[in-house]
């Protein structure tokens, strides 16, 4: 026994059919708290967007969204939060008028014309079970979210497309061509990976704002269109699509371009398709170089936005968390269905 | 009835769009021949990386010896090594506060303590998950999955998320007051603000690292771990003389990449920390630049640009090595 609680023993060892040992119950627990770990804060954030303003800040709070029961009683303009009220052992159900230091007001939904004075002590809130679509509403109607929503739409759509015709054109001239310096143009394109954006970003500004596109979508859609990465996945992939086919296509007096979309194009499809998921991954979250590049609130993309309103709104938790639950979404629902092709393309080139 | 029709739609669109895009290239392949062909398909990323990516190093270096706040490096003073002497010049490198540049000072050493504890962190959970996951458990697709989730999300979406987590009525705060603790305003203190960074840091990437090494651990060849059994090698043995030892390259490449990630170390913080607090707790050297550069009016681009030439000597030695490491591994 006391091997199977030596952690290198138990990470070694080897699962007996048919046998459940110490090793095994150690190795589930880890499992089971890690996804914990990874999922109970999204879901803490997810059940927290829908609950009511006056709820949020609650301490302690609901596990799930609640909200005061509210009743409308004749003779009172507004509607009545319901409390539960024990007076001499009796417990019922009574609406608050208004609340006055350690004493509230309360009257009967039935005889709305007597109301009592009651020790807030005796009173509990009378809950039920609440969806505050107001959070997601509010923001799409009368905040600019709808704006960052469909600015992030164009920079993911528009720089994916570009982010593939680009490296596909470059992978093909390194792939199926010899020419001279093809070596050294294709070590120079993959020695840009090492040069992240975090040590050019002051220049790279600079660059930016001489072609006149700062604070313009386009001025962060440009500038990484062009990705070592996609280069290196594409061209490795051209590489094991025979000649033949090329010759052949040639024969029948096909031009190279059309040889490019016509044969190569699909063939290469897979490929096409892990650099399209990492570049909408990549364009969707990107946070720095849009905050960097967009300066008006009009061509903020989501993140941006979403980092513009934590400071506006620093106490208005259920908007905040609301709008970050609506830019994740995609992104699980990209990631529920298409999650072996995804942790595949990342074990296969090491990148992401 | 109607799908095929916008097919055939779409299909004669893209088709009549690439015969007009087609034309001018077969122009081009008519003038100068196939041979040349190779070099029009590179243009348009040779032409991208020139202007994004070279040409703002060639501009880095300028930056870095010029002093002002004038935006086009010509319009600039040339100042030599004023920039780097400014950044560099201190009494005593362990407390920033003696040095000229304190606050470039104090973002080093936290960098330096948080890419120190993330790089153990991540590593050692990585690969212990990695171990679990490569014996062959029952759903480990699921568990590979929902260790990777994090990875996918976006960094401001992460600090929001935790954030909201530690915040004072968060889910923590009400775990603890539930076992008697009393709460805590976890991001408004210096300590427990940066063991939460790198929490959340481990949090975010330590699903990528798994993928890469239990991609190591599946290529290592099964006939060595059934030599072991034949043996009655112990456990303990089989891992330190079998499973490190061959997955030594990918533990390194692993090592290495977290450096260089962990350095730039920016987004997630800087959302989770509003800005680097409290006060400078987490203030790292890529906000440092952010900071000098765009943060305030004072656009000292001189400066963070040595800053981020200092910063990409760094990355580029720890690039190198993983370089060399890894055509080793592939030799």
């Amino acid at each position: 026994m006391s091997t199977s609680l030596d952690p290198v023993a138990f990470l070694t060892r080897t699962r007996r059919p048919g046998r459940v040992g110490v090793t095994d119950i150690l190795s589930w627990l880890w499992l089971i708290g890690g996804t914990l770990a990874v999922l109970i804060p999204v879901a803490w954030a997810g059940l927290s967007s829908l609950k009511p303003e006056a709820e949020i800040t609650r301490f302690p709070p609901t596990l799930l969204p609640r909200a005061a029961v509210q009743k409308t009683v004749t003779g009172f303009e507004n509607p009545l939060s319901l409390w539960k009220v024990t007076v001499d052992g009796e417990t019922r159900e009574m609406a608050m008028v208004r609340r006055i230091g350690l004493k509230a007001q309360m009257v009967d939904p039935n005889e709305p014309g007597k109301p009592v004075s009651i020790d807030v002590k005796d009173i509990s809130p009378v809950q039920q079970l609440t969806a505050a679509t107001e959070n997601y509403t509010d923001p799409l109607t009368k905040f600019d979210f709808l704006t960052f929503l469909k600015n992030s739409v164009f920079v993911t759509f528009v720089a994916t497309i570009l982010t593939l015709i680009v490296n596909a054109l470059a992978a093909f001239a390194l792939s199926k061509y010899r020419f001279r310096g093809d070596k050294a143009i294709f070590v120079l394109i993959i020695s840009t990976l090492m040069i992240p954006l975090t040590v050019v970003m002051v220049p790279a500004y600079l660059v930016v704002v001489g072609v006149g596109l700062v604070d313009n979508l386009w001025g962060i859609i440009i500038p990484t269109i062009a990705s070592p990465t996609g280069v290196f996945l594409l061209r490795q992939y051209m590489l094991t699509i025979p000649d033949e086919l090329i010759e052949a296509a040639r024969v029948d007096a096909a031009s190279e371009f059309r040889i490019f979309w016509r044969i190569i194009l699909p063939l290469t499809a897979p490929a096409l398709a892990v650099l399209a998921i990492f570049s909408i991954l990549w364009r969707w979250n990107d946070f720095l170089w849009p905050l960097i590049v967009l300066s008006s609130r009009e061509n903020f993309t989501l993140q941006v936005g979403l980092n513009a309103f934590q400071g506006e709104f620093s106490v208005q938790w259920h908007y905040i968390l609301a709008m970050t639950f609506l830019s994740l979404l995609p992104v699980t629902i990209v990631f529920f269905f298409l999650q072996k092709y995804i942790t595949t393309g990342i074990a296969g080139t090491g990148m992401k | 009835m109607s799908t095929p029709r916008i097919a055939t739609l779409a299909d004669r669109t893209l088709d009549f769009v690439m015969r007009l895009v087609e034309a001018p290239i077969n122009g081009f392949e008519w003038l100068f021949g196939r041979k040349r062909m190779p070099y029009l398909f590179l243009a348009p990323n040779l032409v991208l990386f020139g202007i994004f990516t070279f040409l703002p190093i060639a501009i880095a270096v300028g930056y870095a010896f010029t002093g002002g706040t004038e935006l086009f490096v010509a319009d600039r003073p040339f100042v030599g090594f004023d920039n780097f002497r400014q950044l560099l010049a201190c009494e005593d490198y362990s407390s920033p506060g003696s040095c000229r540049e304190s606050l470039f000072w104090t973002a080093i050493w936290n960098t330096l303590w948080f890419v120190g504890f993330n790089v153990a962190a991540t590593l050692l959970v990585a690969l212990v998950t990695a171990l679990i996951l490569n014996r062959a458990i029952a759903a480990c697709g699921f568990f590979r999955a929902v260790f990777f989730y994090p990875v996918l999300l976006s960094p401001v979406v992460i600090g929001l998320i935790w954030k909201w987590f530690l915040d004072r009525n968060g889910l923590l705060n009400a775990f603890l007051q539930m076992l008697g603790v009393p709460p805590e305003i976890f991001l408004l203190d210096v300590g427990w603000s940066r063991f939460f960074v790198v929490v959340v840091s481990v949090w975010f990437h330590m699903g990528f690292y798994t993928l890469i090494l239990l991609a190591g651990l599946q290529a290592i060849p099964k006939d060595l771990y059934e030599a072991a059994a034949i043996d009655a090698a112990s456990p303990r043995r089989t891992l330190l003389r079998i499973t490190l030892p061959l997955l030594g390259p990918n533990l390194l490449v692993v090592l290495i990449l977290l450096m260089i990630r962990s350095v730039q170390i920016f987004d997630e913080a800087w959302v989770l920390t509003n800005g680097g607090g409290p006060g400078t707790a987490n203030s790292f050297i890529v906000q440092y630049i952010y900071q000098m550069a765009f943060g305030s009016d004072l656009r000292l681009f001189g400066l963070a640009s040595a800053a981020s030439v200092l910063m990409g000597v760094v990355l580029l030695i720890l690039t190198l090595i993983q370089l060399r490491l890894g055509r080793r591994m592939e030799s």
